[in-house]
């Protein structure tokens, strides 16, 4: 043994040169062996690659250094399976939904089209799903904004408060489904109205509720408590100093956190599946009649099952993912644009 | 907000309480109370709506397999959904919660620094996916995959029973959509754990590096002790959010009302699959009777929701 201060340890390239084996010996095993398909060779391959480094690290570093290096390639591992699942998503949802994914694709209905023929469009959905998500965020937004005002500028730590910010928290949790039944039990059955756009409007208010009162909340607590104090010392009234200092100063989160809420609830379906029926042509009035909306569009095309539809559904759920996409995108915007400038 | 001065005729504020303040007060608490009744009314009316269906019913809610409400007379029950919502949930989680930890200790931890932020973006935009695009994702591309591993599964660990396949069929089965579930929840417990483990104190990190530790050793004797409660209740919200998913199980089950615990083998139903895929066919009482079995899965989720949420409450006393 040498007298260095550390103990021995395996080269830098010991775990290149284990891989490299490792992957060598699980081709030739997958060749010659019932080990068939990728995913049993890589899965093989990964074994090989543990038992080779720990007993090489277990030789030379000892134990401790062992188990440490089968708890980092088990990290490692951890991190591929869980992103491996996502990039296969986004790459077979491009590839497969730009097939029919086209102009026209956006600017046509599934009125008059057979589910056997191929033709048609998103448009309808597209419509629904704008309106839906509008009327829902002009409910949710404003309550939202106020609740969380009273968490974070009226309320001083008591029950009421804490019953609100616990429940707050609870309906972040409700399954979308139970919203959906609840407005049709309450909106539908009770009061009398008809399944339609705004019954699913409201029902998506209701997912997107919790998610605006927290982020607002956050965003409120962000903002200095010398700018209240400076306002409310030159004698201006608490209500006008929440609204023309407080919010004004919090505006962007507050914003993004609404495109996250809209863009959460824009790929709901279960609800809209209990509050409207789908509609294979365009309904402008969200107040009567069926109204399809994108996500309950590919649940429609999916149901068909015919080659000619599931090419429609994955263009739907390419629509969908993009409309997504777009959200986020302009939450990062605003949020770059309204962040404080240093 | 500030108490009277005792001299108010010559304050030089005026009345120390404004209308205009009592106002908009009176409005935000009236957004939150709004809350409140809201979370109040969805129990009030399910349960309302779903007695009737209680009422009729020939069988036992809770034991009965078979789902006929409209028929005469009604006889249902929840035995079947209970397991294949359980059964879907506990399997995801068997998967989602060592991978989710696995991949927030990555980002956390292992991860070059420069790269951590756009991977931890990357498992974030997993819970952004819609979960209908899961549920085509899964049936067409991952159920085409998932035969082999679990035909490999029978073959290999049939002498565990959940994993027996006597029907030699490997599709639409509770198995593939315990695994769509559990990378539906993984963002969950990953963000959480992670902003748990962003709360490990440095000094304890530092001190054990300093005393010779491996890295995993630090993670094992540091990182974990304290992130228990926060990982815990990572877990149950994750839970919380695969009990209650819809339209993915939805897509990938073929809906069976059968208790059958070989769970590669097609079949199996949850609440809320069953809620979408019976309602546009029910009647009047079995509208009622989806209503009654939505109450059980309100409630379920409500309760696991609610004792996560208090674990981490209580943590945050702890530390602040």
């Amino acid at each position: 043994m040498s007298q260095t201060l550390k103990g021995d340890t395996l080269p830098k390239w010991a775990p290149i040169a284990s891989l490299a084996i490792a992957i060598g010996v699980a081709i030739a095993l997958a060749n010659t062996t019932a080990v068939a398909g990728t995913a049993g060779t890589s899965v093989l391959a990964v074994l090989i690659f543990i038992a080779i480094q720990t007993l090489w690290s277990f030789a030379v570093e000892g134990r401790r250094h062992a188990v440490d290096r089968v708890a980092t390639t088990l990290i490692y591992a951890t991190f591929v399976a869980a992103a491996a699942p996502l990039l296969s998503l986004l790459f077979e949802v491009f590839t497969r939904g730009i097939k029919v994914f086209n102009l026209a694709f956006l600017s046509h209905s599934m009125r008059n089209v057979s589910p056997l023929k191929p033709g048609g469009g998103v448009l309808h959905a597209l419509i629904g799903t704008m309106q839906q998500v509008g009327v829902a965020t002009l409910i949710a937004v404003p309550i939202g904004i106020l609740t969380a005002l009273y968490l974070v500028e009226h309320a001083r730590g008591g029950r009421l408060s804490k019953a609100i910010s616990f429940f707050v928290d609870v309906m972040t949790g409700i399954p979308s489904i139970v919203a959906g039944l609840f407005i049709y039990t309450a909106w539908i059955l009770t009061l009398g109205f008809d399944r339609s756009g705004m019954a699913a409007a409201l029902s998506l208010a209701i997912l997107m509720l919790p998610v605006v009162v927290r982020t607002t909340e956050e965003m409120l607590k962000l903002v200095p408590n010398d700018l209240r104090e400076a306002s409310l010392a030159l004698g201006i009234p608490k209500w006008k100093t929440t609204i023309r200092v407080v919010l004004p100063t919090a505006i962007g989160g507050i914003i993004t956190g609404v495109m996250l809420a809209v863009a959460r609830v824009a790929g709901e379906t279960a609800p809209l599946l209990l509050t409207t029926f789908l509609s294979q042509s365009i309904n402008n009035n969200p107040f009567a009649g069926p109204q399809a909306a994108v996500p309950t569009f590919v649940w429609d095309q999916l149901s068909s099952s015919t080659p000619a539809s599931l090419d429609r559904a994955w263009a739907g759920a390419l629509t969908l993912i993009l409309l997504v996409m777009f959200f986020y995108g302009a939450a990062k915007l605003i949020a770059r644009y309204y962040a404080p400038k240093a | 907000m500030s108490q009277q001065a005792p001299i108010r005729e010559s304050s030089i504020s005026g009345s120390s309480v404004r209308r205009g303040d009592q106002i908009f007060r009176g409005i935000t608490v009236g957004s939150g109370v709004i809350i409140l009744l809201v979370m109040g009314a969805i129990a009030a009316f399910l349960l309302w709506k779903a007695l009737p269906s209680f009422s009729n019913n020939s069988a036992n809610f809770l034991t009965e397999k078979v789902w006929f409400p409209d028929q005469n007379p009604p006889k249902f029950g929840i035995a079947a959904l209970a397991f294949g919502t359980v059964v879907a949930a506990l399997f995801a989680m068997l998967i989602a919660v060592p991978v989710g930890i696995g991949t927030s200790l990555f980002i956390s931890f292992y991860a070059p620094r420069r790269l951590a932020g756009a991977m931890a973006f990357l498992i974030d935009l997993l819970a952004a996916v819609p979960s209908i695009i899961f549920g085509l994702w899964g049936l067409q591309v991952l159920m085409p995959h998932m035969g082999g591993i679990a035909k490999w599964l029978s073959d290999y660990l049939g002498v565990i029973p959940i994993f027996k396949n006597d029907q030699e069929l490997y599709t639409k089965s509770l198995f593939i959509a315990g695994v769509v579930l559990a990378i539906m929840v993984l963002p969950t417990i990953s963000a959480i754990s992670r902003e748990v483990f962003k709360q490990v104190p440095r000094s304890h990190l530092e001190a054990s590096l300093a005393l010779g530790a491996t890295r995993w050793e630090m993670i094992r004797m540091a990182v974990l002790p304290f992130g228990r409660a926060g990982v815990i209740s990572a877990a149950m919200l994750g839970l919380g959010r695969a009990l209650g998913e819809t339209i993915a199980v939805a897509v990938i089950l073929s809906a069976l009302f059968d208790v059958n615990i070989h769970i590669t083998e097609p079949g199996g139903n949850t609440f809320a699959a069953n809620i979408a895929l019976k309602w546009n066919e029910a009647g009047p009482n079995g509208l009622s009777a989806l209503i009654a079995s939505g109450l059980v899965l309100f409630i379920i989720t409500l309760s696991v929701n609610a004792v996560a949420r208090s674990i981490i409450a209580r943590r945050k006393e702890f530390t602040e």
